[in-house]
Order: structure tokens, then C-alpha cells, then sequence
């Protein structure tokens, strides 16, 4: 029963396939396709519903109905943006350069594109299956920055230009932390392959022992995240994937009340609508990669495979959309401050606290390792949190103030 | 010392710091942040603001001339146009003026409708500003739509009572136009007893937030000398420490019968600029009430002359403390039915002279916010 989806997708590839098995060179053609159509295809329709979600949920929290006019609950509000989106003017500033203000906003498609193709979004569906796939997302994955910047740069805007070098400064710095903390989970599972690294979040003693509780509790208990480093590397990662992704409290590239939309000031009509589904797949790229190292995959009980890289996706989106309709955005150089005097440390350790937990589970066994991580390894990590929160907390920061009353 | 040449703190600027490396940018007239059309100049060294300009006048809508070509009472519904998010205050500075020079009696229960209606504009002003103040923080209209939320129920209010939500044209010379309708105060009292719960809730959700103290602490600093030396009135000088409230220095009206007292910061920043005005919407709670409590029956509007001609040569200059500040209107007669002289002396035009000498040093974000934090309203600043 376990990930019959998965494989009923895959037998109904190999059934297309076969077809074409007398054309070797058409069968080919259509194997591409199938490798990558359907991906694009579905997290295109993934990025259509997880606007509407955004605009609703954002909604629900600042007291209005949202998007309830195009179709029931305004579900085909997307498709009336696309719409709009593709019969507007495109309006391309006289003074920029043309073909870079042409070309950034493909230059942010494309690497988003390929570096979905690395996620193991069930159990043997992954379009570029590599041994290296989690070196090749984060490679692939830090190019947009140069797009960002080749948009600020082009736009020939002072507001795109701030925008491009904040974007930039930003983007480099939270890459650290983030690969840091992606670390851990490839020391322990000893792999760079998202299979792999699925695979060894699964209890390997009690998945098919048989047991329906071992079974249920197998396919969730060993997610990295239930083990100390893995918290807190999930923790930063999340942190400086908001960061990696533009999301709100890290929007400074875009940040509407300063620089107007930064980089995308001068982009209309269709550009921008690229831009913003690119943007809206590199945050799927990134939280499906933190699902990946962190969440298990898509391992989880009775629906094993597809659904539940699914629901975990969405989840992650969901705290994205969350944290977008509450926190303040923080400023330049406490953006940098923070990534650079705060996450990379803490990230480092946090390698050092996933070796001795290698370590102790090698010699002591599991349970050892687990309390022992989560008394030791994790009381250390905050220990150096809130030591590191005090050496850079600046002096004549007070907190709550008291107030005095004159009659 | 004109704010163009004075040194701001710490910072020289000399024609070599203004290289090629200095980027020039025209933050509006339309910009998402700049509270209406006006426009920042700023000199930036990368993110830094070394030199700040603010132009504005594009709103100017010839008040003060056009005043003196109208009789007195023809000038009521202009002033509404001035700080079009408190039409109440200005109607009652204006009204304020010319009571003064006719010398005409205001009968009590219209003094305390006046009250009632000033400190309700105080509750919609201070919403719109720590909404407005902490989307320019970044928080992506939460906060900003919770503020309106509570605002939207005080201007239904205003509109049972005069018929408009902002543009009230509510007072008279000595009075008001109408009396309170049926079931108003009950409505409003209704409004005001909910009011402090929406209080303790935007606090328990950004007082103590991280991010509103790491980026509003210490950013925009005035002291209080230099908050005196600007002329800085209303909470921005009260955040500054400076004990200066026109509503008991003046007891203008009958303020002197509230018990209620002036919160006073100490720092001068824009956290301080923000949680005066949290605090001093519990001070206007507790005014409302005892208003409301107190309220007499009688007329609506004292005994005023049909037509208004002050003699000839009179000057007077009547205040009140706005939500803003120091609203003054100063009026000269020459014996006709117009003012020969109009001068408003607006609270947010005259607070926002400090924004260069606050700015500069700070990062572009920061200015955004230091402007939030100022609280101006362009009809008021052009006029």
C-alpha cells in the first residue's frame, strides 16, 4: 500500500513510453517530456493556488475577506491575474539596457526551473536524480542573484539599483548559513542524494517489520528535525531560506515603504508576472529542499510518497505566509549583522553538535545519542544563542521602556 | 541657523564628500511612503543618508489667501481641508480664534461636545500614525489594518453626528452646528469602553517586539534642547521629555475640569514618538469618560451676532493642542466682514523642519520611519 501513488505514476509513465517503443528517437523525446512537463506543469499550478492562498490567508489575518470575487472563494482569482498580467502594457524604460533588461527575468525562470528538478517529490519521482543533487541545488540555486542584480542593474533606476546591491548583499550572505546548516543532514545520512537522505530518515528497523505502530511512528520519528542538530539546523535553514527566497522579514531587495519594489520598479506587464512566478518557485525549490533534509521527504505514514511531500510543502509555505502577515522587516545592516555575527556561528556548531551526535550513536547507541544530544548538544546551542544575542545586542538597546506622567 | 546650512550631528558635509560616489535620489512625490506628495531629496552613501532635502507645496491650495476673501464663517469648511484626518480640532482652533476676539460665551454642554469630539479625533489620528508607523517598519499592513478597523467605527460616529466622516464642518462661532443625536452617546460610550482592549492588544503584539525595538530604539534621536530650539510641539516634543501640553497650559476650553495626565518620554526616538501616542489614547480614554459622565443639558450654541465684524485693528491668536501639536490660527480684522489677515500655524509643518537634522547618518529605511514617526499630513504642511 505504501507509496502506491508514486509507483502507479511511474507505471503510468513507462505505459506511455511504451508507445513509442518502435521510434527510439521519438521515444526519447517523449521521455524527456515526461521527465519534465508534468513538473513544470505542476508546480506552476502549485504556484496559481499558493497565490490565492497567500492573498486569502494574508487576508484572514488583517481582517478582510480577501480575493471572493472571480469564481467560488475567489479560487480563479489567479487565472484573472494572469490575464491581466499578459494584456499589459510592457513598458521598458528608454534609458536601460535592453537586452539585460530583457533577459533577467528568464535568467530567474530558469535556474528556479532546473532546481525543482532535484527535489525527490515521491518515492522514484525526482526529473534529475544526480548522486550530487543537493550540491547542484544549492549551486543552481545561487544564481538568481545574479539575475536580481542584472534587473537592478539594467532598469537604469536608483530604486532597482538599491534594490540590486541590497539583493546581492543579501543573498551572499544568508548562502552560508544556509549550506552550513544543510551540512549536518549530509554528514549523517553520508550522502548528497535526495533518495539517500529520505531514505535515512526512515527507522530502517521498523519500516516493513510488519508492526502498524512501528510502522506509523517509523516513517515519522526518524526525521532529522526530531534530533537536536536537526532542529536548530531547520531552524536556520528556514531562517536563511526566507532570506534566500526574498520572504517577509527579509524583503529588503523588494521592500515596498523604502525603495518602492526594488529590483522589479521598472518591470511590468508579463516580465513581472516571470519575475514573480519565479520567485514564488524558487521559495517552492527552497522549502521543498527543507522538507527534503529536515521533514522527512516525502516519507510519512499511511500516504507515503507524493501526498505528503505535498502537504509538507504547503505547510512550510503556510509559515511563510504567517510570518509575511506579522513581523516588521529588518534593516541592512542588522539583515547582515544577523546572518553574518548570529547564524553562521550558531550554524558551525551546530556541525560540531551533529558529529558528536554521529559519534554517540556509533559508540553508545540511539538513545544515548538523542537525550544526550538534547541535554548537551542543544543546551550548548542556545547557550551560544544567547551569548551571541548579548554581544551583539548594542548597548543602548533597553527593551520596554518605563514612562513618566506629568499632571 | 537655517536647517539647509546647519551641521547635523556628527556629520560635515563637504563638497568632496559630494564625489561621484554619492547617489541622488528624489524620494517622491509618489512614493508608498512619504504620507501624500511630498518629496525627500536625499544624498545617499550607499545606504547611509549624508544630505536631505524635503521639498513639498504640491498640495498648496492658497488656504490662507483665499480665507481673506471669504467672511469669517465661510472659511469653517476649509479648515477641515487643512489636517484632513482631524477636521474636529481644526474646526474648534479656528472657532477658538474668533470666540476670542468677539469675546462670545460657549455654553457648557456645547464645551463638553467639543471635547468629546476633539479627543475622538486625537483616538483616530494616533490610530492612523502607530498603523501607518509600523507598516513603514515593514510589517505588511497587519498592524496598519487593525488600526483602521478601530478608526472606521469613530468616523461612524462622526457621521451620525454631522453628516461626513472627515470633512465634519462640525463647530460654529460659539458652539456647535447640532446637537448630539438620539443614542449617540450611548454608541459612543459603547465604542470608547472597547477601545482599551484594542490598545492592550496591538501592545502585547509589538511593544516587545524584536524587531520593532531593534529598528525604531535610539533612530531619529531628539533631544529635548533641540526639540525647544526646532519649535517641536505635541507628542513629538513630548517624547522628548519636554512637559508641554497646550490642553493644561492654555486649559483652553474646559480642560482644566479633566483629571488626566501627560505621558512624557525620555529618550526622544522614534520608539518613544510611537508609545507617547499609545499613551496618550488611554489619557483621551479617561477624558472621554468623565466627558461623557458629565455631560449637562442647554444649548448647543452661545448668543453670536448675525453677522461677524470685529473692530478694526484687532488681532488674536487662538491655539489648541491637535493631535499633532500646536494648531494656531492668527487672525487680524479690518473692521469688515473678512479677516484682513489668516495664518494657520500647522503642528506637522513646523515638526517636519527637524526631519533633515534627524535623518542624516541614519539609513534610507530609517528615514522612512523617522518620517512616519513626525506625523504630518500634506494639507496641513501645504495648505
Amino acid at each position: 500500500m505504501n507509496n502506491f501513488i508514486d509507483h502507479k505514476i511511474i507505471e503510468l509513465g513507462h505505459w506511455v513510453v511504451g508507445f513509442f517503443d518502435e521510434y527510439p528517437l521519438l521515444k526519447l523525446v517523449v521521455q524527456i517530456l515526461l521527465y519534465t512537463l508534468p513538473l513544470m506543469l505542476s508546480f506552476m499550478g502549485a504556484f496559481a493556488f499558493s497565490t490565492w492562498l497567500e492573498r486569502k490567508g494574508l487576508a484572514r489575518i488583517q481582517n478582510r475577506p480577501g480575493p471572493n470575487r472571480v469564481g467560488i472563494f475567489g479560487l480563479l482569482q489567479p487565472m484573472a491575474d494572469g490575464i491581466k498580467m499578459l494584456l499589459k502594457e510592457d513598458i521598458v524604460p528608454e534609458e536601460s539596457d535592453k537586452l539585460f533588461h530583457l533577459l533577467a527575468p528568464v535568467m530567474l525562470m530558469v535556474p528556479a526551473m532546473i532546481a525543482i528538478g532535484f527535489l525527490p517529490v515521491g518515492d522514484g519521482l525526482n526529473a534529475l536524480p544526480l548522486d550530487s543533487a543537493i550540491l547542484f541545488f544549492f549551486a543552481i540555486g545561487s544564481m538568481n542573484t545574479i539575475a536580481v542584480f542584472m534587473a537592478g542593474w539594467s532598469s537604469r533606476n536608483k530604486y532597482s539599483l538599491l534594490g540590486g546591491m541590497r539583493a546581492v548583499a543579501q543573498m551572499i550572505s544568508y548562502e552560508i548559513p544556509l549550506v552550513l546548516s544543510a551540512v549536518t543532514v549530509i554528514m549523517i545520512a553520508g550522502s548528497l542524494n535526495g533518495q539517500v537522505i529520505v531514505a535515512s530518515q526512515q527507522i530502517s528497523g521498523w519500516v516493513g517489520s510488519g508492526d502498524v505502530v512501528k510502522e506509523f511512528f517509523g516513517q515519522i520519528l526518524g526525521w532529522h528535525i526530531f534530533k537536536p542538530w536537526g532542529f536548530a539546523g531547520f531552524i536556520f535553514f528556514f531562517v536563511a531560506a526566507l532570506a534566500e527566497a526574498n520572504r517577509s522579514p527579509f524583503d529588503l531587495p523588494e521592500a515596498d515603504s523604502e525603495i518602492i519594489a526594488g529590483h522589479l520598479t521598472e518591470y511590468s506587464g508579463f516580465k513581472y508576472a516571470i519575475f514573480f512566478i519565479a520567485e514564488y518557485i524558487s521559495a517552492f525549490a527552497i522549502a521543498g529542499i527543507a522538507v527534503t533534509l529536515f521533514l522527512g521527504g516525502w516519507s510519512g505514514p499511511i500516504l507515503s510518497g507524493l501526498p505528503w511531500f505535498v502537504i509538507k510543502l504547503f505547510s512550510l509555505f503556510a509559515v511563510m505566509i504567517w510570518i509575511r502577515g506579522t513581523l516588521p522587516r529588518l534593516r541592512v545592516d542588522q539583515l547582515m549583522g544577523y546572518a553574518w555575527k548570529f547564524l553562521m556561528p550558531l550554524a558551525i556548531l551546530n556541525i560540531f553538535v551533529a558529529g558528536f551526535y554521529y559519534f554517540a550513536e556509533q559508540q553508545w547507541g540511539t538513545w544515548v545519542a538523542l537525550i544526550g544530544g538534547w541535554i548537551f548538544g542543544f543546551g550548548a546551542l542556545q547557550l551560544a544563542a544567547k551569548g551571541l544575542s548579548r554581544l551583539n545586542k548594542s548597548p543602548l538597546l533597553k527593551g520596554k521602556r518605563v514612562y513618566q506622567y506629568a499632571e | 541657523m537655517s536647517t539647509e546650512t546647519m551641521p547635523a550631528r556628527g556629520f560635515n558635509l563637504s563638497k568632496d564628500d559630494l564625489g561621484a560616489d554619492i547617489l541622488e535620489i528624489a524620494m517622491g512625490p509618489h512614493h508608498p511612503s512619504t504620507h501624500g506628495v511630498f518629496r525627500m531629496d536625499l544624498k545617499l552613501d550607499g545606504e547611509t543618508v549624508v544630505d536631505l532635502k524635503p521639498i513639498f507645496g504640491y498640495l498648496h491650495r492658497n488656504h490662507e489667501k483665499l480665507a481673506e476673501d471669504i467672511p469669517y464663517p465661510g472659511s469653517m469648511p476649509f479648515t477641515d481641508r487643512l489636517d484632513y484626518l482631524c477636521g474636529m480640532t481644526n474646526n474648534w482652533a479656528y472657532a477658538l480664534s474668533l470666540e476670542k476676539m468677539l469675546e462670545v460665551e460657549v455654553p457648557e454642554r456645547a464645551q463638553y461636545i467639543r471635547i468629546i469630539c476633539a479627543e475622538l479625533t486625537r483616538l483616530v489620528n494616533h490610530c492612523l500614525l502607530i498603523g501607518f508607523f509600523i507598516n513603514d517598519l515593514g510589517a505588511l499592513g497587519t498592524p496598519l489594518l487593525y488600526a483602521l478597523r478601530e478608526r472606521e467605527k469613530i468616523l461612524d460616529l462622526f457621521e451620525t453626528l454631522s453628516g461626513a466622516r472627515m470633512m465634519v464642518n462640525y463647530m460654529r462661532f460659539g458652539g456647535v452646528r447640532c446637537d448630539l443625536p438620539d443614542g449617540w452617546l450611548e454608541e459612543c460610550k459603547r465604542i470608547v469602553d472597547k477601545f482599551p482592549a484594542f490598545l492592550d492588544e496591538y501592545e502585547t503584539l509589538l511593544n516587545e517586539n524584536e524587531i520593532v525595538i531593534t529598528r525604531s530604539q535610539n533612530v531619529g534621536v531628539l533631544t529635548a534642547e533641540e526639540a525647544t530650539n526646532f519649535s517641536i510641539t505635541g507628542p513629538m516634543l513630548r517624547a522628548s521629555g519636554v512637559n508641554y501640553d497646550l490642553r493644561k497650559v492654555d486649559k483652553y476650553g474646559i480642560y482644566d475640569r479633566f483629571d488626566f495626565k501627560v505621558p512624557l518620554g525620555a529618550h526622544g526616538d522614534c520608539y518613544d514618538r510611537f508609545m507617547i501616542r499609545m499613551l496618550e489614547m488611554r489619557e483621551s480614554i479617561k477624558i472621554l469618560n468623565q466627558a461623557m459622565k458629565d455631560l449637562p443639558d442647554g444649548d448647543i450654541i452661545g448668543k453670536v451676532p448675525r453677522v461677524f465684524k470685529p473692530a478694526a485693528g484687532t488681532e488674536v491668536y487662538g491655539r489648541i493642542e491637535s493631535p499633532k501639536g500646536e494648531l494656531g490660527f492668527y487672525l487680524v480684522a479690518d473692521g469688515s466682514t473678512n479677516p484682513y489677515r489668516f495664518k494657520v500655524r500647522p503642528p506637522s509643518f513646523i515638526n517636519l523642519t527637524a526631519l533633515r537634522h534627524m535623518c542624516i547618518g541614519h539609513k534610507v529605511a530609517d528615514a522612512v520611519i523617522i518620517l512616519g514617526s513626525i506625523d504630518i499630513v500634506l494639507g496641513e504642511v501645504d495648505r
